[in-house]
């Protein structure tokens, strides 16, 4: 074994750049394939840790997906609200450590609004236990302060102190505009990656009070029209919520929660377990993840042809080296073994670099993947699949080391012996 | 598995063709005793290397038997005769079939690594210093570490005669292995050939153009003489 691992080295290394074209193709598969994989992952728990630590999502009766996606991914609309006194209730259940009301339904500039209170900034949490932080200035707390999401901030150029408008509705050119009622910027939040980065928030105070003068949904009259500066002397009452974040005492006591709440009999509700519903809802769009996954493994395919293709053709002009080695006495078995510990040695090689590869490549981009795609990729360990996948890419040249292997013993002796030097 | 046979080679009714091609060889019988030195002659094509390969098992007749030192080649199969060959025989090739990424030193302890059995007859010694001492009676001591692909031919052949004879193997096959060498060089190897070959008791068998040489050997073949093929003129020369 010794001597055929001697005798592949060094006619590797005699042929060494061919050696290296065929590792440097086994290592782009394996970067590539692995870098999918990373990816894919990323995108999956991106997508899942949208929101963490929150148990229940509480809203009026409707369905679950519309509720996730506007509780957390601030897409669509609350179809019906839930009123403050069920807020309250929920907030006083001995199970229940803590809420965060939620208040949406206005954009600007195309960037939602959210309506919420300290609370969020207590217990919002992300990507397990991240909390959004504010990179300038502070969290609104008067009625006409705002705080912004980075990429808000960075889109708009807007700094502490600015001044701007809401408007009523959620699309991007809004016909109604609360532009009598100018907020001021009081904070900015850091980059999350996730919808935060691109809402803004406001207290459910200045969210009443940018329709305190509308009359059922229409947008006042300029002599009815009150002034800011009055809204800001008056309490005005909250009286309904979109939805309500709830964080259990126990996490055990979600399921327990969840039916409580949907049976509530004060008004409909329908809760959700954030958690589950978020992996209910990647699994319906998981195509896209299967997708990424074909080209990957389509990738890796290529990558092994290419490397059966180049120990084929290699194997050719080696027909007399085989033959030379059997001529003095090599049996079938160090043949054998010299064709599969190259394919193995190159495959191991590539998939060395490849990883290395994907790790510098991975290391340098991050901080542009992250602002541009909001795709947070952690620089953790191979996976457990990623280290099958390396298994199983390196058990793979085993195989296609064989069939040149097999090949190469058929025919070499006789036909090599006489090729000339 | 080796019975007792007084003759190293014993051929009877030998055909061999090559593939798609003519008959090449078609010998009655040809035996050459233990420890004989036989010189084999025959003008270009007359089919010499093609019979010191199918003594070697590198061949296989189409017809007839060979035994080499007491062993019917026909009965193994390709890998035994690969193993064979390793243990018990040396052989010079006519183009010398070194391996080229190999230095010289390699070169020759490749069989010793190969096959246990040729190891074992060093006596003790490494292949290394079994190499050495054999390098320094060709005068390539000075080359060792040198790559084969950078010496010249007469040193090549040397090297491949050192490979042949290292781990005294019991049957010497020599391809015109002085092709190469200058008259001094030729003499001086004949005899380390000899010395070699009388140390195991092996049995020698040397192709070569050369007759000025056949005096020294116990025994003179003519190839043209004992093929059957070639006396229906398929030889060039
Ligand atoms: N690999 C081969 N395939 C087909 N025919 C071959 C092959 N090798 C040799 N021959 C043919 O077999 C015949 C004998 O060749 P061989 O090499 O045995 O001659 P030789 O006596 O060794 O000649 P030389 O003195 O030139 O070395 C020649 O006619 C040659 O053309
Ligand atoms: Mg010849």
């Amino acid at each position: 074994m010794k001597i055929a691992l001697r005798l592949a080295w060094r006619s590797l290394l005699n042929r060494r750049l061919a050696s290296i074209l065929t590792i440097l193709s086994v290592a782009l598969s394996v970067a590539l394939l692995i870098g999918v994989e990373r990816v894919r992952q990323s995108a999956r728990s991106s997508f899942t840790n949208t929101i963490s630590q929150t148990d229940l999502i509480v809203g009026a009766r409707g369905g679950g997906v519309p509720l996730l996606l506007y509780t957390v991914f601030h897409m669509g609309n609350a179809t019906n609200n839930i009123s403050f006194a069920t807020y309250e209730k929920i907030s006083s259940d001995p199970n229940v450590a803590w809420t965060i009301p939620l208040s949406m339904g206005d954009s600007h500039r195309g960037f939602r609004v959210v309506g919420t209170n300290a609370d969020f900034y207590a217990h919002y949490h992300y990507r397990r236990n991240q909390q959004p932080r504010f990179g300038a200035g502070v969290e609104p707390k008067a009625m006409f302060d705002v705080a912004v999401g980075s990429a808000v901030a960075a889109k708009l150029g807007y700094r502490i102190g600015d001044h701007l408008t809401l408007s009523h509705g959620v699309g991007e050119v809004s016909f109604h505009s609360h532009d009598d009622k100018p907020f001021s910027v009081t904070g900015i939040l850091e980059p999350t990656g996730t919808p935060i980065d691109r809402s803004v928030f406001i207290t459910l105070q200045g969210l009443e009070a940018i329709h305190a003068d509308w009359e059922d949904g229409a947008p006042p009259l300029p002599e009815h029209a009150i002034k800011s500066a009055d809204l800001q002397q008056r309490s005005l009452p909250v009286r309904e919520l979109s939805a309500v974040l709830v964080g259990a005492k126990s996490r055990a006591d979600s399921l327990g929660l969840q039916r409580q709440w949907s049976e509530f009999k004060g008004e409909p509700l329908s809760a959700i377990i954030p958690g589950l519903a978020l992996d209910d809802l990647w699994e319906a769009i998981s195509y896209a993840e299967n997708g990424l996954r074909v080209v990957a493994s389509f990738v890796v395919v290529v990558g092994l042809l290419g490397l059966l293709v180049s120990i084929y053709n290699s194997l050719n002009e080696r027909r007399r080296e085989m033959a030379i080695l059997r001529s003095v006495g090599a049996g079938p078995g160090l043949i054998f073994a010299l064709m599969i510990i190259e394919a193995v040695l190159l495959t191991v090689l590539g998939a060395a670099i490849g990883v290395a590869t994907m790790y510098s490549l991975l290391f340098g981009f991050r901080p542009v993947i992250e602002s541009h795609f909001g795709l947070y990729l952690p620089i953790s360990p191979l996976s457990s699949a990623e280290q099958w996948y390396l298994c199983a890419i390196v058990g793979l040249s085993f195989i296609l080391g064989a069939i040149p292997a097999w090949r190469a013993y058929r025919n070499t002796l006789s036909d090599g012996l006489t090729i000339r030097l | 598995m080796m019975t007792a046979n007084p003759f190293a080679v014993d051929i009877k009714d030998l055909t061999y063709a090559y593939k798609n091609g003519p008959k090449v060889l078609d010998i009655a019988a040809i035996q050459i005793a233990a420890s004989e030195h036989v010189f084999l002659h025959g003008p270009s094509g007359s089919g010499k290397t093609t019979l010191l390969g199918l003594l070697a098992g590198i061949l296989v007749p189409q017809g007839g038997s060979v035994r080499v030192l007491g062993q019917d080649l026909a009965t193994l199969r390709s890998a035994q005769r690969d193993r064979f060959r390793s243990s018990h025989l040396g052989y010079i090739f006519q183009i010398f079939n070194l391996i080229p990424y190999l230095n010289v030193l390699e070169n020759i302890t490749l069989p010793c690594h190969l096959s246990p059995e040729r190891k074992m007859r060093l006596g003790g010694v490494t292949p290394d210093v079994a190499a050495l001492d054999l390098c320094r009676q060709l005068n390539i001591a000075n080359l060792l570490d040198r790559p084969v692909t950078e010496l010249s031919v007469g040193q090549q052949q040397r090297v491949a005669a050192a490979r042949a004879l290292i781990g005294a193997p019991e049957f010497i096959i020599a391809d015109e292995p002085t092709s190469a060498l200058d008259s001094n060089r030729r003499q001086e190897f004949i005899e380390l050939l000899f010395a070699a070959a009388d140390q195991a008791k092996a049995t020698i068998l040397f192709v070569s153009h050369d007759h000025s040489l056949a005096p020294l050997f116990t025994r003179n073949l003519s190839l043209l003489d004992l093929n059957r093929a070639s006396r229906s003129g398929e030889v060039d020369a």
